[in-house]
């Protein structure tokens, strides 16, 4: 790659094709060295992965919106910034938005029908951040449709295929944002988590991915699916990228209650810290039936090479790991069947072209903006919500998630991190469990509980199942511990190689 | 049959609020449509709530005048129902843990005093409106009133006849207004009333079946729809007939109360704890700052009324309906010394002529120093209550002292000995008709000598002092 001034716009999106495998396949990290060393400009990045998003979105649909236009003037603005001296570490690295950021002027449609026609006009809390840090937006990613699904099959706009398998899904909800940093249609995004909804589709894509802490990362304009458990992250090829995104997002907000208000952190603190010392904990009940034993396999090397680095490893228990699937499963949907009400037609939003009276209009509507996965966790958390139903279902789902977050701390008594797989199989195929919902709602164990917890987890690519889809390894930390975690997930990146591995496409 | 009304009365006070409960949004009044809302009022996607303390302090205020229990620690939930007026399809609002419990309220019904419980007030997001003129078969929505905060008062069935849930309703906007928590605007809806409304036999134990009048905004109002439904329900009853449970509206033309929803369309609002908000946690250093805070309450206020200044209850009940009055009756009875007269006077002559004015006592065109004048001169019996009230006109219409006005319109009361004695005589010569009567027993033609007297005076002579001189000349 040439050095070119920051006043060189190339307008056209031809690839240079010196270029452009080389810049889309640099991380985060070395795209923000490469800016400041003044060896790219923005411009030029954003034209290279608006390229290669062109080439190749339409056999991932990865992406649902690109606005080559607004990617190219953030970009330029970037290198005015860069120019003026005004440059941040990150200004003018491109990113990608999962379409559940508000993001002002932007389609932000979640995924869906109902919000097919809406253009946010605010910028979500994290949207903001990223602006303020000169990252350069490169698009919308796919989802499944209000971040309700595992495989990202649920979406409006059409499944996103798997880079390393176009029949297999990415995993979900947040499988456009997985796909497009596996196939470097993107350095990083931001996705969000509410089940497990970065690390799997992480898992799945092979890329670094990490939920934190609840209350870590606002939830101002991100849109709700279940609020007590949604929480954004990044997703990007290393957990060093990780850590340098969690240093932009992460934060109070005075505009969400449930944000914590603590001293600000570099998430890149602990990064060469040696492991000596580090007690891992492997909880029994990760690794019992169901687990395939590729996956099982897998992990087992991944622990292998983290003893190798001086961590030491223990046996935990997490004794109620599988009630958190029918937890999750009431407390979501309530959650859920709430914070979709406001999608009525009435201010904005899709409406039923024909209806008799307003009752006509609300069924018409939510009846036609909504999609099947929706319309069935809508109806599961009215009921469970009902008069009668209550204290059955939340209230006992409430205890339940009391319970899993005391298991977890009795296990931090005895570990640092806790390891075990991210989800029990690679990437399943297109089409494979989406006639079945309970299939699917059973592949969400080894995530669920660590969000009804609250507490922050990542997925760390860590080699390949049998039919050569990725695998990423699940840590786990205790409330707080992100910078330590990133740490482990760096140690393990600078000793493997998995992280790097990309697609052939 | 005789019947027992039970009444119970759920109050909507809006707290008066720069901005909005859960947004940065204003809550003024009578802005053009849809120009005050916030993100969170037009209910986006992404949109979160963050709870204004200000309105938690006054709702803290409002528990501690009721002497109830302000919980250290109360939960938001979401009441769940779709409305085009309600643009998150639920109400934020407190279900199990309000923010205050247990509180009581006095009230005074003529002479008799009593006390009403007050069950709970919870914190509450008021709904947007619809509008159903000048849209031509469709219906506008304004969120403008959407997010306003709202506490509402709940009582327990309490009452006992239309009177007393007027005096509850009264004492309630009385405190409020009172404490400066409520702007009391009733014709805004700063203060609506539903009343909870049944009807037993009299002696029996359980309650009858009760209908719910909904958002009532004057107390006559108040009175009028219940004053109908009681004879709804006496006279469905009486005929063979039930009470079923229902949400009703008062019709003000017709003066009857119409069924609205029965029971059985009633919503399961589906309430659980809102996951955006955090439990509302009341410091121990909030209740503190907010109790050195506090006003004299109205309650407290009347007690020493009538300690200090022997006034009746009832009376004393009058002049602490409002802060306004009461500093002002205070005033001129310090400044007199004169409680009891003064009392009168405020609660008298004043009331009424603000009440045929339609006056408030803050736009009274008497000042409480002016009036002070006239009550001093009636209490040194410079004047008589007959040219007191000549004073009293004198001093609405005017900017003058009641001093000024005396002096000007010559009113001062006679009571110079001999120039009474001087009138009096010229009476008894005047009159022999009368004297004659007198002495032969008859006491009232005493009247109509001290009448001569005061005419002659024209109604100057001291009233007291002419009968005195009058008998000792004749006896």
């Amino acid at each position: 790659m040439s050095a070119r001034g920051s006043d060189v716009a190339p307008r056209s999106l031809t690839p240079r094709s010196d270029t452009i495998m080389n810049s889309t396949n640099h991380t985060l990290t070395s795209l923000a060295s490469l800016l400041a060393a003044g060896e790219a400009s923005a411009v030029e990045l954003a034209t290279d992965y608006l390229a290669r998003i062109a080439a190749l979105n339409p056999s991932l649909n990865a992406y649902v919106s690109v606005d080559a236009a607004k990617t190219l003037a953030e970009a330029a603005a970037a290198d005015a910034a860069r120019a003026a001296g005004a440059a941040g570490f990150l200004t003018g690295v491109p990113l990608a938005y999962k379409d559940i950021f508000c993001q002002q002027g932007w389609k932000t449609s979640c995924g869906s029908k109902m919000l097919d026609n809406f253009v946010a006009p605010y910028d979500a809390h994290v949207v903001e951040k990223c602006r303020a840090a000169g990252l350069v937006s490169l698009g919308r990613t796919n989802m499944d449709e209000f971040a309700m699904g595992s495989s990202n099959e649920n979406s409006f706009y059409g499944a996103v295929k798997n880079p390393w398998d176009l029949a297999a899904i990415p995993g979900g909800s947040s499988g456009g944002s997985a796909a497009a940093v596996a196939a470097r249609l993107a350095p990083a995004a931001l996705g969000t988590d509410t089940g497990g909804s970065i690390r799997q589709p992480a898992s799945h894509c092979g890329i670094t991915g990490i939920k934190p802490t609840y209350g870590v990362v606002s939830r101002f304009g991100m849109v709700a699916y279940a609020s007590s458990l949604d929480q954004g992250g990044p997703m990007a090829q290393t957990a060093e990228d990780c850590a340098q995104l969690m240093n932009v997002i992460a934060g109070f907000d005075e505009r969400d209650s449930t944000s914590l208000e603590r001293a600000a952190e570099d998430y890149t603190r602990e990064l060469g810290q040696p492991l000596g010392g580090l007690k891992v904990g492997l909880p029994r009940e990760y690794f019992a039936d169901g687990l395939s034993g590729d996956v099982a396999s897998v992990i087992e090397n991944a622990v292998n090479e983290l003893k190798k680095l001086g961590a030491e490893v223990v046996e935990v228990s997490l004794p109620n790991t599988e009630l958190s699937i029918p937890a999750y499963y009431v407390i979501a949907p309530a959650e859920a069947s709430s914070n979709l009400s406001r999608y009525d037609g009435v201010r904005y939003g899709h409406r039923a072209a024909e209806y008799g009276d307003l009752t006509e209009m609300y069924e018409k509507t939510r009846a036609e903006g909504f999609g099947s996965e929706v319309k069935r966790r809508i109806l599961v958390g009215t009921y469970v919500l009902s008069h009668g139903y209550y204290d059955a279902y939340y209230l006992k789902a409430q205890k339940i998630r009391r319970l899993i977050a005391g298991d977890f701390q009795r296990a931090f008594g005895d570990c640092d991190v806790i390891l075990g797989p991210v989800a029990p199989t690679a990437a399943f195929n297109l089409g494979e469990k989406s006639g079945d919902p309970v299939q699917m709602y059973l592949s969400d164990v080894y995530t669920l509980s660590v969000n009804l917890a609250g507490l922050p987890a990542m997925s760390v690519p860590a080699g390949f199942a049998a039919n050569g889809r990725p695998v990423g390894l699940q840590i786990i930390g205790n409330y707080f511990s992100e910078a330590k975690m990133l740490n482990v997930a760096h140690q393990f990146q600078l000793a493997t190689d998995w992280h790097t591995r990309a697609p052939a496409l | 049959m005789k019947w027992e009304v039970v009444i119970g009365l759920e109050v909507h006070v809006q707290l008066s609020t720069k901005s909005k409960i859960f947004s940065g949004a204003s809550t003024a009044f009578g802005a053009a449509p849809n120009t005050q809302t916030a993100v969170v009022d037009i209910a986006l996607p992404g949109a979160l709530p963050v709870m204004n303390r200000a309105a938690v302090d006054k709702a803290v205020r409002l528990g501690l005048a009721l002497d109830a229990t302000v919980n250290r620690k109360s939960i938001f939930a979401r009441k769940n129902y779709f409305y085009p007026d309600l643009p998150k399809g639920y109400q934020i609002s407190q279900f199990e843990l309000p923010i205050v419990e247990h509180g009581k309220l006095s009230i005074q019904v003529g002479d008799a005093e009593k006390v009403i419980r007050v069950t709970r007030a919870h914190l509450e997001e008021d709904a947007g409106k619809s509008l159903h003129e000048d849209f031509h078969g469709a219906t506008g929505i304004d969120l403008n009133r959407a997010g306003t905060p709202l506490l509402e008062v709940v009582s327990e069935p309490d009452m006992r006849s239309p009177e007393e849930a007027v005096a509850y309703a009264r004492a309630l906007y009385t405190l409020v207004t009172w404490l400066g928590i409520c702007d009391g605007n009733m014709q805004e809806g700063s203060f609506r009333v539903d009343a909870n409304v049944s009807v037993r036999p009299e002696g029996q134990t359980e309650f009858g079946t009760r209908r719910e009048i909904k958002n009532l905004n004057s107390f006559r109002f108040l009175q009028q729809a219940i004053e109908a439904e009681i004879q709804w329900q006496i006279e469905t009853l009486e005929d063979g007939g039930r009470v079923q449970q229902a949400t009703v509206l008062f019709d003000p033309d017709r003066g009857e109360t119409r069924a609205m929803r029965s029971k059985e369309d009633a919503h399961d609002y589906r309430y659980f704890p809102d996951p955006d908000l955090l439990p509302l946690v009341v410091s121990e250093a909030l209740i503190e700052s907010i109790k050195a805070d506090m006003p004299e309450l109205p309650g407290q206020m009347k007690a020493r009324f009538i300690a200090d200044y022997g006034l009746s209850a009832y009376d004393a009940s009058l002049l602490t309906a409002g802060r306004a009055i009461a500093a002002y009756f205070e005033a001129v009875a310090k400044a007199t010394g004169q409680g009891k007269l003064a009392a009168n006077w405020v609660n008298g002559e004043l009331a009424a002529r603000l009440n045929r004015d339609g006056l408030d006592i803050a736009a009274c065109p008497i000042s409480a120093e002016r009036l002070a004048g006239l009550v001093a001169r009636i209490a040194d019996n410079t004047l008589s209550s007959k040219l007191a009230k000549q004073v009293f006109d004198a001093l609405w219409e005017s900017e003058l002292s009641a001093d000024a006005i005396i002096e000007r319109d010559g009113l001062k009361q006679v009571s110079d000995v001999g120039a009474i004695e001087k009138m009096v005589e010229e009476a008894i010569a005047a009159n022999p008709k009368a004297v004659e009567e007198f002495r032969a027993g008859k006491e009232k033609a005493l009247n109509a000598l001290a009448g001569q007297v005061m005419k002659a005076s024209r109604g100057k002579a001291n009233p007291a002092q002419v009968q005195e001189i009058l008998r000792a000349k004749l006896a």
